[in-house]
């Protein structure tokens, strides 16, 4: 090539924060724009689509508070995922976890309606990070022991998950005052968390949520378990000269970033049905969207507080434009990509210098 | 029994087929170095283009055709992103199968429920498909399923006994070197990366527009998923997939001939998830490090900078 004009791209050695900020809000502009190319593609005027969405998630006091309870499980999966891709560890896997966790919830709820509401609510959650944990310690033990790939398990473990809800909503659990929808019986009093106000926010979840995100937030930047899975990720070889066991730290990002995805079950289940409901019906793809919540965070657990509201929002105004535009669900999904991909790309501009030099010959 | 077991294995066959394009296709981009976890989200956007196209037109061929195409398009849109933006291929993967997702069922709102019109009439060979047993397993399929098979052997041929094949194989084994020989790794990736989803394009279409006949939203369901499971169980190796992919339309043909039986159809569902991850397991090698036959720079971006 005989062009003096090139492009070269050189490694940033400290990225100032208010690159990354910037970067971050044009991505998301950017990702915007071509939505709505999209949309008017295909038929829906965006202007009329985005004020929609405006005003749906931030428009009124509603919606506002529907944008929080959206937020609530993208906070506590998407800090939990966080903390997994921070050591490069690709737990896919949070949609499911979640739903094991909102199982294991419903079944003390079911099992225990007598207890009283102090005892029961601490156990569901209880259970509802074991088993999140658990469900997540089979693709992580599968990594540890036989090198099984852990992208891929997890996300089959998803799909079982969501078998295993409609099997039990379907069969076993299937309530009997639910006149043949797929629930399970209403829980008892004791096992609904308390809302704020007329809304249907669940604070008890909310403020687990701003709290796990604190402690994960110390943990990563404050311990040294932090630090080991911050190196590991970012320098798997310096990791591995400096005698840290990868196979270990990968398990435990693993569990635990599947345990904090069932929490965030439970409180779909305590907090806003009440009962358990077919895989969709407790959540649209919560654990899904919770890995762009962490991506847009930069993987900063305090940070995806923000995020998650943001994407809450855009959950929110997802669903007025259904209802108002006649779109299909999956609408959403082409936003959660679109703004995926374009996060990711402007990641490039913050990582690199990018400058066009003139050849010298 | 032996009518119940002939059945399912003709069945296994078109129930395959998708998968096999689409693993066809992953093992060419993967061979480059390039993981593209978006096979989901370009066959759902090959299977409603198929359906779209093949509804307008009256004419399969140009659906597949042109499914082919937008699915070659979308992977491009990986491409750049993990090729030329050297971004994480494992999430951008992700995000491109939330953008078909997306993407298709805003496009196809207006095919469900729509009937297509037309039908692949399967080939008849004549005195061949009226063999006893060897003629109804073999030769009374449609025309993609044949040419699925038949880019079995033509994939394998390029792959290792020619020019180009050994020129991929370099670019997914060692770039610098490829580089340093005078091979384009860019060009050689992205054509790569390009093949992969138009041949997960025309999985797809051959779910819309033959499978099923019909545009059902999510229609893959997880197909996709499974494709990059089998890509790995083929270690990849185009005869290997084959193998693969008629397997995983045994689990799933068997997972509604066993629905009569009294089990949970939920349970069943569960089947073709639970079965990738045995085949992970048995393909991923034990307590070998690394995973047999792997591209070396798999999932790794090439910059000459850093070289």
């Amino acid at each position: 090539m005989n062009v003096p004009l090139h492009v070269r791209i050189q490694k940033r050695l400290a990225i100032p924060r208010w690159l990354e900020l910037s970067t971050a809000i044009f991505s998301l502009l950017l990702a915007l724009a071509v939505i709505a190319v999209v949309f008017r593609a295909l038929g829906v005027d965006p202007i009329v689509a985005y004020r929609k969405i405006f005003r749906g998630a931030f428009g009124s006091l509603y919606g506002l508070s529907e944008t929080t309870v959206k937020a609530i499980p993208l906070i506590l999966a998407g800090v939990g995922l966080c903390v997994a891709f921070r050591a490069r560890v690709y737990n896919i896997g949070a949609e499911g976890q979640l739903l094991i966790g909102a199982i294991s919830g419903t079944g003390l709820a079911l099992a225990f309606p007598d207890l009283p509401a102090w005892l029961l609510l601490p156990g569901m959650f209880f259970v509802g990070f074991a088993g999140g944990a658990l469900w997540a310690s089979v693709p992580a033990l599968l990594k540890a022991r036989f090198h099984v790939d852990e992208v891929l398990s997890s996300l089959m473990m998803v799909y079982i998950a969501s078998e295993l809800v409609n099997y039990l909503v379907y069969g076993p659990w299937k309530g009997l005052s639910e006149m043949g929808f797929p629930y399970t019986d209403k829980f008892s009093a004791s096992a609904q968390l308390p809302r704020l106000f007329r809304t249907r926010i669940h604070y008890p979840t909310l403020i687990l949520g701003l709290a796990v995100a604190a402690v994960a937030y110390v943990l990563i930047h404050r311990t040294k378990w932090g630090f080991e899975i911050r190196v590991t990720g970012e320098n798997p070889p310096a990791a591995r000269y400096a005698g840290m066991d990868y196979l270990k730290t990968a398990l435990l990002v693993m569990v635990f970033s599947g345990g904090l995805a069932g929490l965030a079950g439970v409180g779909e289940v305590a907090g806003i049905h009440y009962r358990l409901r077919y895989p969709q019906g407790v959540s649209p793809g919560y654990g899904f969207t919770a890995i762009i919540v962490a991506w847009l965070a930069h993987l900063n657990p305090l940070a995806v507080i923000v995020t998650a509201l943001l994407i809450g929002g855009l959950l929110v105004g997802g669903d007025a434009i259904q209802v108002a535009l006649g779109l299909p669900v999956a609408t959403i999904h082409l936003f959660n990509g679109v703004i995926l991909l374009f996060v990711l790309g402007g990641e490039l501009f913050t990582r690199y210098r990018i400058r066009l030099e003139w050849r010298q010959e | 029994m032996w009518n119940f077991v002939l059945s399912a294995l003709r069945a296994a066959i078109p129930a395959g087929t998708p998968l096999l394009y689409g693993t066809l296709g992953e093992v060419t981009a993967e061979r480059s170095g390039v993981l593209n976890l978006g096979v989901e989200g370009m066959m759902i956007v090959g299977a409603v283009t198929a359906f779209g196209v093949t509804h307008s037109t009256g004419n399969i061929w140009v659906g597949v055709a042109a499914a082919a195409l937008m699915g070659g398009s979308l992977a491009l849109v990986h491409a750049f992103a993990s090729i030329t933006l050297r971004v994480n291929q494992v999430i951008s993967g992700l995000a491109l199968t939330m953008l078909g997702l997306g993407l298709s069922g805003l496009a196809g709102r207006r095919y469900i429920g729509t009937p297509i019109g037309t039908r692949l009439v399967p080939l008849a060979l004549p005195g061949l498909r009226d063999l006893p047993v060897v003629g109804s397993l073999f030769f009374r399929y449609d025309p993609l399923v044949y040419l699925a098979i038949i880019l079995v052997p033509v994939l394998w041929f390029i792959m290792y006994k020619t020019r180009w094949g050994i020129t991929l194989r370099s670019v997914g084994e060692s770039p610098a070197t490829a580089d340093a020989a005078g091979i384009n790794v860019f060009l050689v990736r992205y054509l790569a990366v390009f093949f992969g989803g138009m041949m997960a394009g025309v999985g797809g279409a051959y779910l819309s527009v033959v499978y099923a006949p019909a545009w059902i939203e999510g229609m893959t369901a997880g197909a996709g998923w499974i494709v990059i499971a089998l890509t790995i169980f083929a270690m990849w190796d185009p005869v290997r997939a084959l193998l693969g992919a008629y397997l995983f339309g045994g689990v799933r043909v068997l997972q509604y001939r066993l629905q009569p039986l009294g089990i949970s159809p939920n349970l069943l569902n569960m089947l073709p998830f639970a079965f990738t991850i045995l085949v992970l397991l048995i393909s991923s090698g034990g307590v070998l490090r690394k995973r047999i036959g792997a591209p070396a720079a798999l999932m790794q971006p090439y910059t000459r900078e850093e070289r």
